[in-house]
């Protein structure tokens, strides 16, 4: 064997291993959803104090499993004149854009197995933060699409409604973002976790962003204060009222992990990513990921939480809320960060002080 | 470095393979009975009037409008930032003289209306 034989087996070993990692990388996600949601459907249960899902398996554990088989063997219905192919190509642009979101995220440190150092994220691109805003918006033609292509009025008002929304707030998501990168100078997210864990976490210093983008966050996964695209009462179910059996599932996939992942950019941004909060005791220095999957978890009960508390807001209020309150105020946290840039200049604090 | 890139698309591929599997296991092992009733859309029970290839109303498209002016604002916004800390005071006259021709007409969109909803 010569030694170009072994570079090629190198390039196959190495393409094997990024297809495995990428399927378990899903197959991890699809858990995390199955279980968030029923973690969700149990939380509210309590918060209006009803008993929740508990029959299928020990205390309702297996429901994700009926669930989906359920919605793999229903019938699935397609309105005589919708548009066919945009009505099925719709719920795989949501449910596909949602998986790629989540790929740039480091969910922890490296690990090494077998001699292969293996990543705990699918891809490190310098850009990831531009990459997730541009996903971001990619997955706003899941949502039109499939309004469009029902050809129902109900859906259509819901889609109309859902673009205005999720463009919207992601005016402000971005804004939001900008103080974070002023303050890291780099859109790379491991080097955003690095420099918290030299300087400490950036919710000190960005806490009026935090705060945006958590706002801004609930209203671009259509959270329940701002659920307008699927106000059951007005609209019957949105966007997604003529989908059935697995493209239903879909959207309400797509719609968990675009909470999963808002709740792991705000993880990664603000709370130091899979850093410890105090590395230094002996027993909270488990393994990165467990802290990561614990901050994210306690982000997406703050998610449910203001869902069993809050009433739906009105559309107009949704609108003004944001163009004409949080946009100004991530203006502001743009202008207040740079100004603590400035001021900490070698030289300008002392020219203040003369 | 554009390698970086590859597993993205490696992610891509797998995604939408993921989602057309998804719908066609759902196909072959679902049942198939549609009927006239069934094909129709369903809007609250009543009878379909009509199509919704209807025109709709003018302000969705006022706000796509504000939004690719503000979407491109931040854009230009991210670059800044991460080279932001190299000349902060220079950068920051820079960025204020930008975003002043912006508030312009982030004012005069708000006193014409064009954030209300009524």
């Amino acid at each position: 064997m010569n030694i170009f034989g072994i570079f090629i087996d190198q390039v196959i070993v190495d393409f094997v291993i990024l297809i495995i990692r990428c399927v378990v990388w899903i197959f991890a996600l699809l858990t995390t959803f199955a279980y968030i949601q029923l973690v969700e459907r149990w939380v509210i249960a309590k918060i209006q104090v009803r008993i929740g899902p508990n029959r299928t398996g020990p205390r309702g554990l297996l429901q994700p499993l009926a669930d989906a088989i359920k919605a793999l063997f229903k019938e699935e219905l397609i309105p005589t004149n919708a548009d066919k192919l945009v009505f099925v190509i719709a719920p795989m642009i949501s449910v596909a854009t949602a998986l790629l979101a989540f790929a740039v995220i480091p969910v922890g440190p490296p690990i090494t197995i077998g001699g292969y150092t293996i990543p705990m994220q699918i891809a490190d691109i310098n850009v990831a933060l531009l990459y997730l805003l541009a996903v971001g918006s990619v997955s706003v033609y899941g949502t039109v699409l499939a309004g469009w292509s029902s050809n129902n009025k109900y859906s259509l008002l819901g889609s109309l409604r859902a673009a205005a929304q999720l463009i919207s707030y992601e005016v402000t998501l971005g804004l939001a973002l900008v103080g974070v990168i002023m303050l890291t100078s780099t859109l790379n997210l491991n080097n955003i976790v690095s420099y918290q864990s030299n300087f400490g976490w950036l919710i000190v210093p960005q806490i009026l962003g935090f705060i945006l983008y958590l706002i801004a966050a609930i209203a671009e996964t259509n959270r329940l204060p701002f659920d307008l695209p699927e106000a059951e009462t007005e609209l019957v179910a949105g966007y997604y009222t003529e989908y059935s059996s697995i493209k239903f599932a879909f959207f309400f996939m797509a719609e968990y992990i675009n909470i999963i992942t808002v709740c792991a950019v705000a993880t990664t941004l603000f709370l130091g990513g899979y850093l410890s909060p105090v590395p230094f005791v002996p027993i909270l220095g488990a393994p990165g990921i467990w802290w990561f999957a614990l901050k994210v978890f306690i982000l997406i009960f703050i998610f449910m939480w203001i869902r069993g508390t809050f009433p739906r807001m009105r559309y107009d209020q949704l609108m003004n809320f944001t163009w004409k309150a949080m946009l100004p105020l991530a203006l502001l946290n743009v202008l207040i960060t740079a100004g603590i840039i400035v001021f900490m200049q070698p030289g300008v604090a002392q020219a203040f002080a003369r | 470095m554009p390698a970086d890139y590859f597993p993205l698309f490696v992610m891509l591929v797998v995604s939408v393979a993921f989602a057309a599997i998804g719908v066609g296991v759902s196909a072959l092992i679902g049942p198939r009975r549609p009927t006239a009733i069934k094909g129709q859309t369903y809007e609250s029970g009543m009878p379909t009037i009509g199509t919704a290839r209807r025109r709709v109303w003018i302000r969705y498209y006022l706000v796509a409008v504000i939004f690719i002016l503000f979407d491109i604002e931040i854009i230009f916004f991210y670059p800044w930032a991460v080279v932001f800390r190299q000349e902060p005071l220079f950068l920051f006259a820079e960025m204020a003289v930008f975003v002043a021709i912006l508030l312009v007409g982030y004012i005069y969109v708000w006193r014409k209306g064009g954030f209300d909803w009524y």
